[in-house]
Order: C-alpha cells, then structure tokens, then sequence
C-alpha cells in the first residue's frame, strides 16, 4: 500500500512539472516502429507505453504502432534512419540498435539514430530442464567443460549467443550455441530436453517454470533480483543465485529496453519524448508491467543513456571481436 | 470424462447475450479482414488488441478469437472469386475452387469451401477438448530433425502430385527456396541475398508473391483473353446453396481424410499451409478419376478447406498448453494474454481452467456463427460476379496494391507485386506450375533452418535424422511419397499403358 501511494506521490509531482512544457508538440500521427514482431518482448513494450500515453493523455498526437521486425530488427532501425529528422517516427528497440551494424552488413550506422531513453531491463537467467540433476551453476559448468552440452538461444550472434560465448570465455567450458528464431522456441526445446539450458528472459520462460519443465539455475546480475512474487511453492525471483555466487564469474548482463529517433532531429524533440516516457515510467502501470515480465526498472536519457550505450557496446564488441564476427 | 465437464463450465462462463454479441462483431470484422487481401488476421488482431485492455479476459479472447476464425473464412472467398489467395493457407483452394467458379458454379464453391472449413475447425477444436493433456506432452517431443523431417514430408506429398515435367515443379519450387532465402539468416545472422538493397534485408514476404502471382497473373490473363470472366451468366440461387448443403456427406471420406491430416500437421507445428496443400495432393492421388482435378474438382475445394482449419485450430493447442504461437496471430494474442494478466504456458490450463474452457467453448459456438455468417454472404459475394470486368478488374488491382502496401508498409512492395505478376503471367504462359514456388517460399526457409540446426545438434553426422522412432517413421513416410510417383511410373510404363501424368496440373491453369 505505501508503495502505491508514493507512485502517486512521484506521479502528482511529474505532472505539476510538465507544467512549463518543452517547446515541441507533435502535430501529426507519431509512428511507433517496433523492431520485432506482434507479440514479443519488444512489441509488449511499445504497446505498453502506447497504452499509458493514451490514458493519461501524455501526447496529444495519436499514435500509430507498426511492427518491422525482419532480419533480427534491422528492417524498422533502417525505416526509422530513413526519416532523417523527422520528429514523428520513434524506434522501440534493445541494444540490438547499436549492435547490429557492429555484427552485420545492415544499411544503417548507429550513428544514423538519436537516442531518446532506456525504460527497463530485461535480465538473463541460466535454465536447465526442470528434470536435470544440476543443482548450481557450478555443476553445470563442471559438466559443460567435459563439451558437448548445447544452449538455444534467439537468433545468431545476437544477446544469448554473446552471453554463451562470455560463459565459455570465463569458465573454460566447451558449449555449443543453437540458434532458434525466438526465444519461445529454445524454451520449448528446453522443456523437451532437446538442448541442455538456455538463457532466457524471465518473462520467456516464466510459464514452463510455474509447471516444472524447467528451473532457474543462476542470473547474470550482480544483486539478486527484487520480485516477490513466487511461482513455484515458496521459490521465486528474489530466491535465484546471483551467477558470480553460483560459480560463473560473470558480473552483470542485461538487454535494456531503449527508444530511438532518427538522426538529425532538434534537441528540444529529444527532450520532449524523454519527458513522456519518464511519465510513463513512473506510472502504476509500468510498475505493474515491469512486475509482470520480470524486468528490471532503469530510466536512462540524456547523457547517462549515452554512456551506457558506450559501456554496454565496448564490452560486446570485445566478444565480437574475439569470436571473428564483426562485420566490417 | 473430466474434459467434457470442464467443457460444460466453460460454455457456462461464456453463453450470454454479451458474449453472442461480441462473437458476431468478431467474425464480422473477421470476414471483413480476411477478404482484403494483405491485410491479414495478425494485423487485424493487433489493430483491435488495445481496445481488449479494459475488457476481462474472458470476453477480449472471444472478440479476438472469432476475428481469427472471421479472418480464415474470408481468406478463401478470394481464392475462389478471383484467384487471389488472401493467406497462403488458402492457396491450395484456388486450383479448383476458381475455375468451379469460371463455370459459374461460384456459389458451390463458396458453400462447399465454407461448411467444410467449419467441419474442419469443429474437429480441430473436438480434438482440443479430448486430447489437450496427451497432445501437449506429444508436440514437446519435436525438436529440430523432427520438424525437418516433417517439412520433408509436406514436400515430399507435394513433388509426388504428378505435374506433367517433373523438371518444371523443380525449376519453380527451386525459385521458391532462393525467394525464401532473401534477407537475414537465423542460423550465421548474416544477411543473404540482398545486394545491398535496403528494401530486400526484410526478405520478400510470400504474402506479396501471392498475391502477384495469382491476382496479377490471372488479370493479364484475363485482360488477354478479351477483359471478362468466363461463366458468369449462372444466376445465384439460393436454393444452390440448399442444394449444395445436401450434397456435403458424399465427401466424407476426403473430409475425414483432410482432417486428419490438418490436426497433425497443425499439431506438429508445419501449419495450415503445409497441411493445405498436402491434403489437396492426397486428395488428387486417391481419387480414382483425377481428370476434373485442377478443372473444378470439388474434392479439390473440400480437401484443402478442411485442412487449413482443422490445423489452424488445433495449432492453438500448443500455444495454449506450452505457451509457444503457432502463428502470427496466435502470437499477438498471447501478447495480449499477458497484457490482461494472465501468464501463457502449462499452468493455464490449471490456474485458468474458466478462461481456458471458456476459449475453447468459444471455438465451438464461434465457428457456427461465422459459418452460418459467411454463407450468408454468398449471394454477395457470388452477385460480384456479375460485375463486368472492365468495372471489377480494376478494383481488384487497386484492392492487390493496397494491400501489398499494408503487409509491411512499404511502397517497394508494390512493384515487387507486380513483378511477380509478371513472373506469374509467364509461368502461365509456359505451363510451369506456381504452387511448388509458393511452398517453397512458406516453408523453405523454416526447412533449412531445422535441417542446420540439427547438424549443429549433431555435429555433422545425417544419422539425426534416424535417431528415434518418431523422426525415422516421418523420414520414412516422406521417402515413400518421393519415390512413390517413379515406381508408379516404372510400373506404368512397363505394362505400356498411357500414365494419366499427362493431364493438367493443379494450379488453375485450365485457364490458359
């Protein structure tokens, strides 16, 4: 109860300092481009913030959400760079925003985007069927670095094959990466013990968790994770391993959750969407959202999303580098 | 039975004059989706999505789920009006449903196509209601060679059809896998294909290449042979459609067959197109006069209707039992799910037995209501007919453009579409088949990303193939149906007899 009540504290106070607004208003349709397909991580999170800003009218411009999600995102990124300034086209994204010119031939830079802000993060966990006989991570890695253990993961050199990569390159294991084309499908093959674990999303393996067929082993966080809500008997989130505890020293790995403009837009546009989706963040509704897909909240504009967007970059591009898959 | 009670509770949570309504609104929208070529059920669904948010559960899934059914109806009333599939499942309906309708037998067609997708949809969903503990646990046994070895079999029943050059199905279905092929690898992520052409990293969705080659196509040919349509004199009755009720039961056995072939191909995640289109080639080769086939066959009409429903609705059972979509649509409506709370996977069925049974009592009444929807507008439909063409060609050009713009939001899609017009126009012209290329493009790329996955799996070695029962017994299947056509033909040609491979094939070029 009292946390509501201070998100209503926080809420009254964003509104009365919207008062004196930035001086740009959208006066036509805002295009929200959401860089993968109706029903992903992606598309619930461009939704989600299309829902907020509608009931508590944060825009007066109605919004449009289309989804171009081909070839891992690169469609709606390369759409979004097309409009050079134009204010009215926003991209929903995670990191593969600057990632995928950095790992693929795609007809976009990342300087071609402005960043506006980061709402969440969304963590990765170790999962191994619900049936295995591993207890910690520690055992895992002990079995993986006899070789041949297989991770699913979403797409090709993308988040989960960079994090496998990392886990081999830490501990000494020898673990083969098949890439899936969601992450729904590696969970799915997970639970028919097809491969060996995964590194999904909370949210992705969420359901086949609360039934058994699989269990969480360790997140890749340097604290636990906060969610109270348990899902199966008295386990839940917050009972997870931090991964450097379990046995995989691996500090901190997470996808945040961003919104991009194209290149070339006025800073006070910048400023006027990061001021939305800081409303939107500090929402009921978001904390509810967050609660639900297990995401982590981390509201970043401005500089501070500049500088993470270097760190985050550099310690990929490293992986990228050792593991020969840059593409230029 | 436990299931039949549960059943029971869900029809109680959802008989109510709201409900009713709702489905109604639903299917109508549906219809309206489906016809439009491009705009397609997942963008229906999703356009209505954020209107569910203030709504419970229960209801929201109801409006969405009747849009579904709506969608899959409309879908083929194009198919058979104008050779236009709106989906790639209803592909398969053009070959005999279009040319039924050249001879002015349009309100058959549409009558058969729609009683039978309902009775297809019904025992999809009869299936959900026995089975959904038993086929939950079976669709977990899939992994990468199973899916292979399936997508292997739908070629396999498809190669043997019996097209009249076995080189010319190979040329087209070769051209399907290097479409299919365009734009981003999932396996090395790198992008193939697409000379650096921006428009192309999207790949070329097999939507546009439908709709190019069969709607564009036929008006070229169409306007070629002196701008009209053939047959269009019959009047609609609506004692045709009586009439054509009643002549349903003689196909139950192609009704039977094509259902069991949709429920396990939408089990096994190969979908409605897979299962379309094998079910018209089985139906084609047990068929023991097979002249009419691709003439206006109306086995050729039942067969695959059938199918495309019994797998699209039984394909909702694994979403709902492991939370994974079997389709687009099926993928934003989970989306949805979670946007009303509720958490999609295997608990569902446990901690949501009233939303669940509520769902599936929902299928039940919602394909009887589009059913009967749907055949309520025949005579439209059919009276389109009597358009002149000189006033409808255009308008369905317009309708084709506008909605290759609406797949993706991009102008280039609309000169692809008329590219493949062309392409279309010429395959006619020189009698090569169109239905192996479009196979090709929906399932190519799913095929060879399980065929390297599995090699990844097994480091090589092709022995993942025969590695279980399950995946042995498929590959078998498919090998059989592969050779099956050249021990025929050896055995054919021995006894000197003239093989009847030399009739027309399927693609609804009886036209030419």
């Amino acid at each position: 109860m009292k946390k509501s009540v201070s998100i209503a504290c926080i809420m009254v106070a964003a509104f009365g300092l919207a008062a004196p607004a930035a001086a740009f208003e959208p006066n036509r349709p805002v295009e929200f481009v959401v860089t993968a397909g109706p029903g992903g991580g992606t598309d619930i999170f461009a939704r989600t913030i299309q829902a907020i800003i509608a009931k508590y009218e944060l825009m007066k411009a109605p919004v449009v959400v289309t989804n171009k999600g081909s070839a891992g995102g690169a469609e709606g990124f390369v759409y979004t760079a097309g409009y050079k300034g134009d204010a009215h086209k926003l991209a929903f994204g995670t990191n593969n925003a600057y990632l995928l010119p950095v790992r693929a031939k795609v007809p976009y830079k990342a300087e071609d985007l402005t960043p506006i802000a980061a709402l969440a993060s969304d963590e990765f966990v170790l999962w191994v069927n619900g049936k295995a006989d591993y207890a910690t991570a520690a055992d895992f890695v002990a079995k993986a670095k006899e070789g041949g253990l297989k991770i699913g993961g979403s797409q090709s050199k993308d988040v989960d094959q960079i994090l496998t990569s990392m886990v081999n390159d830490a501990t000494g294991a020898k673990i083969n990466y098949i890439p899936f084309k969601s992450g729904g499908e590696a969970a799915v093959q997970l639970a028919g013990e097809h491969i060996d674990a995964n590194v999904n999303n909370p949210s992705e393996n969420a359901g086949q968790w609360q039934a058994g067929m699989v269990k969480p082993l360790c997140v890749f966080k340097s604290v636990k994770l906060t969610s109270e809500a348990k899902v199966v008997g008295d386990k839940g989130w917050s009972d997870i391993p931090t991964c450097k505890e379990a046995g995989i020293p691996i500090d901190n790995y997470s996808m945040p959750r961003t919104v991009w403009l194209p290149a070339g837009v006025e800073p006070d546009v910048v400023q006027f969407y990061a001021d939305v989706l800081r409303k939107v963040s500090e929402t009921p509704e978001w904390a509810k959202y967050l609660a639900d897909t297990s995401q982590s909240p981390a509201y970043l504009s401005g500089d501070d999303f500049k500088a993470a967007i270097e760190m985050d970059g550099a310690a990929v591009s490293e992986v990228l580098k050792r593991e020969g898959w840059l593409a230029n | 039975m436990e299931n039949i009670d549960l059943l029971i509770d869900g029809f109680g949570h959802i008989l109510s004059w709201n409900h009713f309504l709702l489905m109604m609104v639903g299917v109508t929208l549906g219809i309206l989706v489906g016809v439009l070529p491009g705009l397609g059920a997942p963008n229906g669904v999703s356009l209505l999505l954020p209107l569910t948010f203030s709504m419970d559960p229960i209801s929201a899934i109801i409006l969405l789920s009747c849009m579904y059914w709506g969608a899959l109806f409309g879908g083929s009333t194009t198919s058979i009006l104008f050779n236009i599939p709106g989906e790639p499942s209803s592909v398969a309906t053009t070959f005999d449903g279009y040319p039924m309708a050249k001879a002015g037998q349009a309100s058959r067609a549409l009558t058969l196509a729609f009683v039978s997708a309902g009775l297809g949809a019904l025992a999809g969903v009869v299936m959900i209601t026995l089975l959904s503990g038993w086929v939950a646990n079976f669709a977990l046994k899939f992994s990468s060679p199973e899916y292979f070895a399936v997508y292997f079999l739908a070629f396999a029943s498809f190669i043997s059809m019996g097209a009249q050059s076995p080189f010319k199905t190979l040329v087209s279905m070769m051209l399907g896998f290097a479409l299919a092929s365009i734009g981003m690898d999932t396996i090395s992520g790198n992008l193939r294909l697409t000379f650096d052409i921006p428009e192309l990293i999207k790949g070329v969705s097999f939507l546009i290449a439908v709709m190019g080659l069969f709607g564009i196509g036929e008006l070229l040919l169409t306007t070629e042979e002196g701008l009209r349509f053939e047959g269009i004199k019959a009047r609609v009755k609506l004692a045709e459609i009586a009439r054509t009720l009643i002549e349903i039961p003689r196909y139950w056995l192609t009704i039977a067959r094509s259902t069991i072939i949709g429920i396990w191909m939408g089990i096994t995640p190969a979908g409605p197109t897979a299962a379309s289109f094998m079910s018209y080639g089985v139906a084609r080769r047990s068929a023991r006069d097979k002249s009419k086939f691709g003439k206006g066959d109306p086995r050729g009409v039942v067969a695959p209707e059938t199918a495309d429903h019994s797998a699209g609705t039984s394909a909702l059972l694994p979403m709902l039992a492991l939370g994974v979509p079997g389709s687009a649509t099926a993928a934003v409506m989970m989306g949805g799910l979670m946007i009303w709370g509720l958490t999609p996977g295997p608990m569902l069925f446990t901690d949501r037995p009233d939303f669940v049974w509520g769902l599936i009592a929902s299928m039940y009444l919602g394909n009887v209501v589009a059913v009967f929807l749907v055949i309520a507008t025949v005579p439209l439909y059919a009276s389109i007919l009597r358009v002149p063409f000189s006033i409808i060609g255009p308008i369905i050009v317009a309708v084709i453009f506008s909605g290759a713009y609406q797949v993706a939001n991009s102008v280039s899609d609309i000169f692809l579409v008329i590219g493949f017009g062309l392409i279309g126009y010429v395959f006619k012209k020189l009698d090569y088949p169109l239905a192996p290329l479009v196979l090709a493009m929906v399932l190519g790329d799913k095929a060879e990303d399980a065929f390297r996955q599995s090699m990844l799996m097994s480091g090589g070695s092709l022995n993942i193939f025969w590695s279980n029962g399950l995946v042995s017994t498929l590959m078998a299947l498919g090998l059989a149906l592969l050779l099956s056509p050249l021990v025929f033909w050896i055995v054919g040609s021995l006894r000197g007899r003239k093989h009847d491979a030399a009739a027309p094939h399927g693609d609804g070029n009886a036209a030419v």
